[in-house]
């Protein structure tokens, strides 16, 4: 959160790219990706590009982290050095880790883990060019994956952020309205339980400001979840 | 993998028939697209097969090494990232992918494709560093081959930001039109010897049965500009000469697919 830039962000309301504030960037979504996953896919919102891959379920290695009554689910989120505007470092950050245990959280609600007790669901996520909204996309390109894997889930989990640049309250920031934006709050819900499985926020919002943000997020879940359903659907009917 | 799959693919290549139908001089089918990650100043994503491997270049400017003062800095970075294939493990760099970003980087560097005094700002003082990483987003044998040619596509693709020599300072955002001029079209073969047969482009399952691999990269004028050799079983001196006759006939027709981009 950097504050204002030099530039207006929001114009009569209408954001810089084009969007109404309540508009989501451009989304597609394919699944089948990676041949060697168990289950895959690839989420795209705007510019920014998620991969997932789904190896599982399979034996725990370590074993003594095995859990007799359901599976264990582990999250490898990572940005790819060429994905960023300055080249990132290769390998797990302090802000990959962090990203990996909030994604486990808001997945694992998903998966019904008892019906897999004592394996391991790896799901391996790759973020080819970040433009904002990375973990998002990383969590519906993660939850389309394990779908695709056949893995049994209550229902797909939608994510994206709503955040605040220019003092209005905008739904899915991309890089601009992030770096120069006042708020960020991510989100991922499963859209036909009504149900929120990741929050986190940084930055300046008022109660209102945070209501209209959620309301924003809440309003457009099933926007994402028709897209991910789509390419879920097109699947099957592709298939030779 | 199962003992009737590696026999199935070793009687096979006993009629020299390969257990996705191909002979044993077969290259699989490349697909090729550059320009792919807006955010890289150059990118290419290369598919041999079910293989598809993805390199990205970044511009950094540095201050170059006091015994080549009057050059830039080129780095490759290799990852085989478990996304890619379910033998593949998250952690510290395997040994495996630091052969795979070693190799790649002799390929390109010793074939002097890149005059690394072009990347020279400003003798002793400032350089570009062009680091090129390379990730495997479906790993299906022969990350090497894919390796070189992504890894020089994206090169070739890249152009230079905007440097402001006052402040040292790289503009990411501000793309000249400036870019790499390659000298040359390095291209690696790799060669996988199962027994007495040696096979072309293995696949993941023929790497996993092959007791050695041979990897080959030969530039224009069919001269060899790097090899490799991996895998504890021994080659002998007429295996050996057989797969650079190999490498350099197969390395000519990918050359002439590879100069389409």
């Amino acid at each position: 959160m950097a504050g204002k830039s030099d530039t207006p962000l929001v114009v009569k309301g209408k954001r810089i790219d084009g969007r109404k504030a309540n508009e989501l960037r451009k989304m597609t979504a394919e699944v089948g990706i990676i041949p060697q996953a168990d289950g895959s896919a690839r989420f795209t919102m705007g510019e920014t590009v998620a991969i997932a891959g789904v190896y599982g379920p399979k034996e725990v290695l370590p074993k003594h982290q095995t859990k007799d009554d359901r599976a264990l689910i582990r999250v490898y989120y990572s940005m790819l050095p060429f994905s960023t505007t300055d080249r990132c470092r290769p390998g797990p950050s302090r802000r990959s880790k962090e990203i990996s245990k909030v994604m486990i959280d808001a997945l694992e609600a998903a998966v019904i883990t008892e019906k897999y007790p004592a394996t391991a669901i790896e799901i391996h996520v790759q973020i080819l060019n970040a433009n904002a909204g990375t973990r998002t996309a990383a969590i519906n390109a993660a939850s389309l994956a394990l779908a695709n894997a056949g893995i049994e889930m209550r229902d797909l989990v939608c994510a994206v952020a709503a955040g605040k640049a220019d003092d209005t309250v905008l739904l899915d920031l991309f890089q601009p309205e992030d770096n120069f934006g006042q708020a960020d709050l991510p989100i991922a819900v499963m859209p036909n339980r009504n149900e929120i499985t990741l929050v986190q926020m940084d930055g300046d919002l008022s109660s209102k400001e945070f209501d209209e943000s959620m309301k924003l997020v809440m309003d457009s879940a099933m926007e994402i979840y028709e897209v991910q359903k789509n390419a879920l659907i097109g699947k099957k009917e592709n298939k030779k | 993998m199962s003992l009737v799959n590696t026999e199935f693919i070793k009687e096979s290549l006993n009629n020299n028939v390969r257990s996705d139908g191909r002979k044993l001089e077969d290259y699989r089918d490349i697909e090729i697209e550059t320009g792919i990650i807006p955010q890289a100043n150059g990118s290419a994503r290369v598919r041999l097969g079910n293989t598809e491997v993805i390199a990205g270049v970044k511009f950094s400017v540095g201050k170059p090494y006091p015994d080549t003062a009057n050059q830039g800095m080129f780095m490759v970075n290799g990852e085989l990232s478990p996304i890619s294939n379910p033998n593949y493990r998250s952690g510290p760099p395997s040994p495996e992918s630091i052969e795979l970003s070693r190799v790649v980087d002799r390929a390109i560097r010793e074939s002097k494709t890149v005059n690394f005094e072009d990347l020279c700002i400003e003798e002793g003082e400032a350089a570009w560093m062009l680091s090129v990483d390379i990730y495997p987003t479906n790993a299906d044998g022969n990350l090497f081959d894919a390796g070189v040619i992504a890894a020089l596509l994206a090169i070739k693709n890249a152009k230079f930001p905007e440097y402001d020599a006052e402040s040292g300072k790289v503009a990411h955002e501000t793309r000249t039109k400036n870019g790499v001029k390659l000298q040359n079209v390095p291209v690696m073969v790799t060669i996988a010897k199962v027994g007495d047969k040696l096979l072309i482009d293995p696949t993941f399952e023929e790497e996993s049965i092959m007791e050695a691999r041979l990897n080959i990269a030969t530039i224009d004028n069919g001269n060899i500009c790097a090899m490799q050799k991996g895998g504890v079983t021994p080659v002998t001196n007429e295996e050996l000469k057989n797969a650079v006759k190999l490498a350099t006939s197969k390395g000519k027709e990918l050359r002439k697919l590879i100069n389409k981009y």
